[in-house]
């Protein structure tokens, strides 16, 4: 379909203001007689904190007001506390303090005084689980959204192949299957069983989650930078003990968030707890790199064991998965959940188990991370994938191939629909530009210590929901205002989206403004900025919002024209008769007869199914001008998929362990590119995350006294330049499009990463003809270790360790 | 597995059918007590009076505004600092760090700090014509020294910098946190080397992190503005 604005690159409205120093982030905000604050945080892992004394630090001269666990709303444990009084891992916080200056902040958080009892912690789920192990918590050691925080022991039988790298597979907390497991198994020609670890990380976003707040009137003014906009009110109101009308969030910029940042954290609220015992006076608070490194939340390791059966020809017949998540140590994430529809679907098992169990240790409290659970999964299996075209004498591509879904593939436990999935097409377009046939052929190729090994990866996210609301506003001066409650993550989808909604309209991109970053500028109810949700989600919207405004648009032409809506047509701004082109009136002048309707022209009367944020924000609006306001109703009979395929090159030098990667290609199952410069940016900055969980980050905690040995960016150890390709090209299955979108077009920022490390991983097994670590991220120490026949330094199935 | 040191995990096997678990000490704490010692007295040890540590810990490694130059007799000076054209007259303490200068006193928040103590270059500002982490700049070190900020790099009329350009026109940013470093790096690189291979480029710019991975769109923005000058 020939578009105007879509597939078109354009001048994001904001990336001046990124390359100028213009965009105001959290920390950069300075409000009229605005106080610093700072945190007071645990040190040890698991501690109560005894005989506090405060009396210091608050005679320090500047010291205004100091915030306690007391002071702020309890949850239910084991969801993240805002302060404790028993603090649950390194970096928890304790107190914070507000000051005249920052310097004095920090100087009387140095005068706090008091002692910490210490409680049992542990660092590795399997540990925990043992027969006496530690738990991470008083009151349990296994929780995780809907599991109820309880204390699972394993009996110690369980245990006996812990050394040689068995997992132990006690008593899941959760499990389903589908199809005949043993029947697949039984007739498949190949079964291969490997218990893996895959690292957790910490999301390091340059920006810290700091921010500033004051409150007027009951209601709080919050600063800071956070994926979601309109959905991060609830959150917000939730942790500050107000209704949501009371909450106003100012999120113009969010300096990466990955997940990381989807909703409010607790700590993004405690400027604003400072703030209200200040009576409403501004408090920043700036997070060091360290508060953000275990306040930031993180990628939870997985400690899995997964049996594959292969039928002769390469097609999975069966798929037996179970998985030990790393939860840390609050209610965390859900990514053993994920990673079994991930597993699903990308290679399509006729029949499937799946069983898991969260595990609380005392480490950073975990979240959402870019593809959670599914980027885990896709580089624990996509190594077996091509054990499997060895053993089988099958080619590694032809045997992706196979097992890729297509549109009438079906996902997880319930074996229920999706949308679209043209994962086939998407490998064969890139192994084609990658040239997969010619290359193969130097797997393997030694050329003095290096070896050079092919990789290719895929990996899948849920990329796109429905149901959230579409709201524009054609204003008595012809504009077009588009009002959207997406984020700035950093993807450019809140401008992205926004082309469409022009689109629909027909508008000139110059006569349109896009009303966003703060939520008093009466914005929608929209979807979290996370999932790779925007672009599919969001076109949705700004269609129905569209439709509803252009059907309104016409009723005008009729009233002032004559004749019925039927009788005209939209066209450059104006509404036209059909019949006759020289009868028409500008949208200026039809939004100007909307105010003079009122009732639902004008947005005085809206649709009933609104969110109330989104009829809130209408009422505010109502009378300037035509309103556009809509749900998401239209049909999406299953999950969206969003698939992508990956192939590298790689020379492993085998004497230093040190990878180099020479260039990299993914395609997207994405159908249409709604902006191509942004698809390019999500697509490569993906891979590079990828490539640091493929060999480059983890967790690491010492088991002895639980602090973090990698807290700090030079020891995480994010990709640098110098740690990725120097050429990049990505692609997408323009011509395979998504029905349930208006224009085709699929979510892609998450699998972006699984199919890059995985595709990174897969090259390095290749390059060590075939050894497969089962473990990320495979560091240089691994593949010398494993070259010179030495031992690893780390324990069997050991997780958060060096 | 030969060579393998006795871990927790082993000692719990081998104790299992022993009555009571030592409260905390399961897991990897089971090597302190072949040590003798209890884990509590163990970490009472490290932990001495608590809040020493944790205020020890604040000073040692979240940066910054150290206690030191908040405590009372740090005398602030006042001296001229040449900012992007401009004389500016401010009042500096003795280990004051440039990045607090330009962000808290001269208002120059394009200056980012993503880590503040020299490991992701989000502060990264011209000291002449070389870049420098300005978080681990002591301020009084440039008094005599031209220092240029990302706003200082904009036209007098608004216009943007080639540098600038070419990160808009390749949308070199994603998040946009660390594009002031970046693009500052790479004004750097290209007056001390207007026509970089991309292997130069790279080095040049590998002082400055990017989690957001953008690094093939920085590159192209760095080599689109080095085609420019």
């Amino acid at each position: 379909m020939a578009y105007n604005l879509v597939g078109k690159n354009f001048a994001v409205g904001d990336a001046a203001a990124k390359v100028t120093g213009e965009a105001k982030y959290a920390e950069d905000f300075r409000a009229e007689g605005m106080v610093f604050s700072k945190l007071w945080t645990s040190p040890i892992p698991h501690a109560r904190v005894v005989n506090l004394d405060t009396s210091e630090a608050l005679a320090l001269p500047g010291v205004l007001a100091i915030l306690t666990p007391d002071d702020v709303p309890a949850f239910p444990p084991p969801q993240d506390p805002i302060l404790t009084y028993e603090p649950h891992f390194v970096g928890e916080p304790i107190l914070a303090i507000a000051a005249e200056s920052e310097e004095i902040a920090a100087e009387a958080i140095e005068k706090i005084r008091a002692e910490f009892e210490p409680l049992p912690f542990t660092v590795d789920p399997l540990d925990s689980l043992f027969p006496g192990g530690p738990n991470a918590r008083l009151d349990g050691n296994v929780a995780a959204s809907r599991i109820d925080l309880q204390q699972v022991k394993w009996g110690a039988g369980e245990f006996a192949g812990v050394d040689q790298g068995r997992l132990p597979m006690g008593a899941p907390a959760e499990e389903w299957a589908y199809g005949d497991l043993e029947a697949g198994f039984a007739a498949a020609a190949l079964v291969i069983e490997e218990s893996f670890v895959t690292g957790g990380l910490a999301h390091h976003a340059m920006e810290p989650r700091s921010s500033m707040a004051y409150w007027q009137n009951g209601t709080c003014f919050i600063h800071t930078g956070i994926q979601s906009q309109a959905a991060s009110v609830p959150s917000f109101a939730r942790l500050l003990d107000v209704p949501v009308e009371n909450v106003v969030l100012v999120s113009e910029y969010c300096g990466g968030g990955f997940g990381g940042k989807i909703s409010a954290g607790p700590t993004m609220s405690i400027a604003a707890h400072l703030s209200k015992k200040l009576n409403g006076r501004p408090v920043q608070l700036r997070l060091s790199r360290e508060n953000e490194y275990a306040v930031g939340r993180g990628r939870p390791a997985f400690q899995g064991n997964v049996k594959i059966g292969f039928a002769a020809d390469g097609r999975v017949t069966a798929l037996d998965l179970y998985l030990v998540h790393d939860n840390g140590p609050h209610i965390g994430a859900g990514d053993f959940r994920a990673a079994a529809n991930a597993a699903s679907i990308v290679f399509t098992p006729p029949a499937m188990r799946w069983r898991a169990i969260p595990v609380l240790t005392n480490t950073p409290p975990r979240g959402a991370q870019r593809g959670p659970g599914e980027n885990q999964i896709a580089m624990a299996l996509e190594p077996l994938i091509d054990r499997a075209a060895r053993e089988l004498g099958i080619d590694r591509v032809a045997i992706r191939q196979l097992n890729a879904p297509t549109n009438d593939s079906l996902l997880g436990a319930d074996q229920g629909p999706i949308t679209s999935a043209a994962l086939g097409a998407a490998i064969a377009k890139a192994a084609e530009m990658f040239n997969w046939e010619e290359r193969k052929t130097r797997s393997g190729q030694r050329n003095g210590s290096k070896v050079t090994g092919i990789g290719v990866g895929s990996a899948y996210h849920s990329a796109g929901s429905s149901g959230f609301d579409g709201l524009l506003r054609i204003g008595t001066d012809g504009k077009l205002y588009i009002h959207t409650g997406v984020g700035n993550l950093g993807t450019h989808s809140h401008y992205g989206t926004a082309r469409y909604a022009a689109e629909a309209m027909g508008y000139d991109w110059n006569n349109v403004e896009v009303v966003r970053g703060r939520t008093d500028r009466h914005l929608p109810w929209t979807v979290n900025q996370a999932g790779s949700n925007t672009v599919y989600t969001t076109t949705r919207v700004f269609q129905v919002a569209a439709e509803d405004a252009k059907q309104k648009l016409l009723e005008i032409g009729a009233l002032e024209m004559g004749g019925a809506p039927e009788d005209y047509d939209i066209q450059s701004e104006r509404v036209v008769s059909k019949a006759d082109a020289s009868k028409s009136i500008t949208f200026a002048q039809a939004a100007s007869r909307a105010t003079d309707l009122g009732g639902k022209y004008d947005g005085h009367v809206v649709p009933e199914d609104l969110n109330p944020m989104t009829k809130a924000s209408v009422a505010a609006l109502a009378g300037t001008g035509l309103i556009g306001v809509a749900k998401d109703n239209m049909p999406k009979p299953g999950v969206t998929p969003g698939l992508v395929a990956a192939f590298v090159e790689v020379e492993v030098d085998v004497e230093t362990g040190k990878v180099e990667m020479l260039d990299y290609v993914a395609v997207a199952d994405a159908g249409t590119i709604l902006h191509p410069a942004g698809f390019s940016n999500q697509m490569t900055g993906g891979a590079v995350m990828g490539f640091g969980m493929a060999v480059l980050e983890s967790y690491a905690y010492d088991p002895v006294i639980g602090v973090p040995a990698r807290a700090g960016f030079y020891q995480a150890k994010p990709a640098s330049y110098l740690d990725v390709p120097k050429t990049f090209e990505t692609s997408s299955t323009e011509d395979h499009l998504d029905p349930t979108n208006p224009i085709g077009a699929k979510g892609i920022g998450e699998p972006a990463e699984g199919a890059g490390g995985a595709a990174l991983v897969s090259a390095i097994t290749d390059a060590l003809g075939g050894h497969n670590f089962a473990r990320t991220p495979i560091t240089a120490d691994m593949i010398v270790n494993v070259v010179a026949g030495r031992e690893q330094s780390y324990r069997p199935l050991q997780v958060n360790t060096i | 597995m030969s060579g393998h040191i006795p871990t927790s995990r082993d000692e719990t096997i081998a104790a299992d059918t022993a009555t009571e678990p030592t409260q905390g000490c399961g897991g990897p704490l089971a090597s302190l007590a072949r040590h003798k010692a209890t884990r509590r007295a163990f970490i009472k040890g490290v932990v001495a009076s608590g809040a020493t540590v944790a205020g020890m810990g604040y000073m040692f490694r979240s940066g910054g505004m150290r206690s030191a130059f908040a405590a009372t007799g740090a005398v602030e000076r006042l001296i001229t600092l040449r900012v992007n054209g401009q004389d500016r007259r401010v009042d500096v303490a003795p280990n004051e760090m440039l990045a607090y200068t330009l962000r808290y006193k001269l208002g120059l928040t394009g200056t980012k700090w993503g880590c503040d103590r020299g490991e992701c270059g989000a502060c990264t500002v011209l000291i002449g014509d070389v870049n420098y982490y300005s978080c681990s700049t002591m301020t009084h070190a440039v008094r005599d020294r031209e220092v240029t900020t990302v706003e200082g790099l904009v036209g007098p009329n608004g216009e943007l910098h080639p540098v600038q350009q070419a990160f808009v026109d390749e949308l070199g940013p994603q998040c946009g946190f660390c594009t002031p470093g970046q693009v500052m790096s790479a004004v750097a690189l290209l007056r001390a080397n207007p026509s970089p291979t991309i292997d130069e480029a790279r080095l040049a710019m590998s002082g400055n992190l990017c989690r957001c991975g953008a690094y093939d769109h920085y590159l192209k923005s760095v080599m689109n503005a080095a085609g420019r000058a």
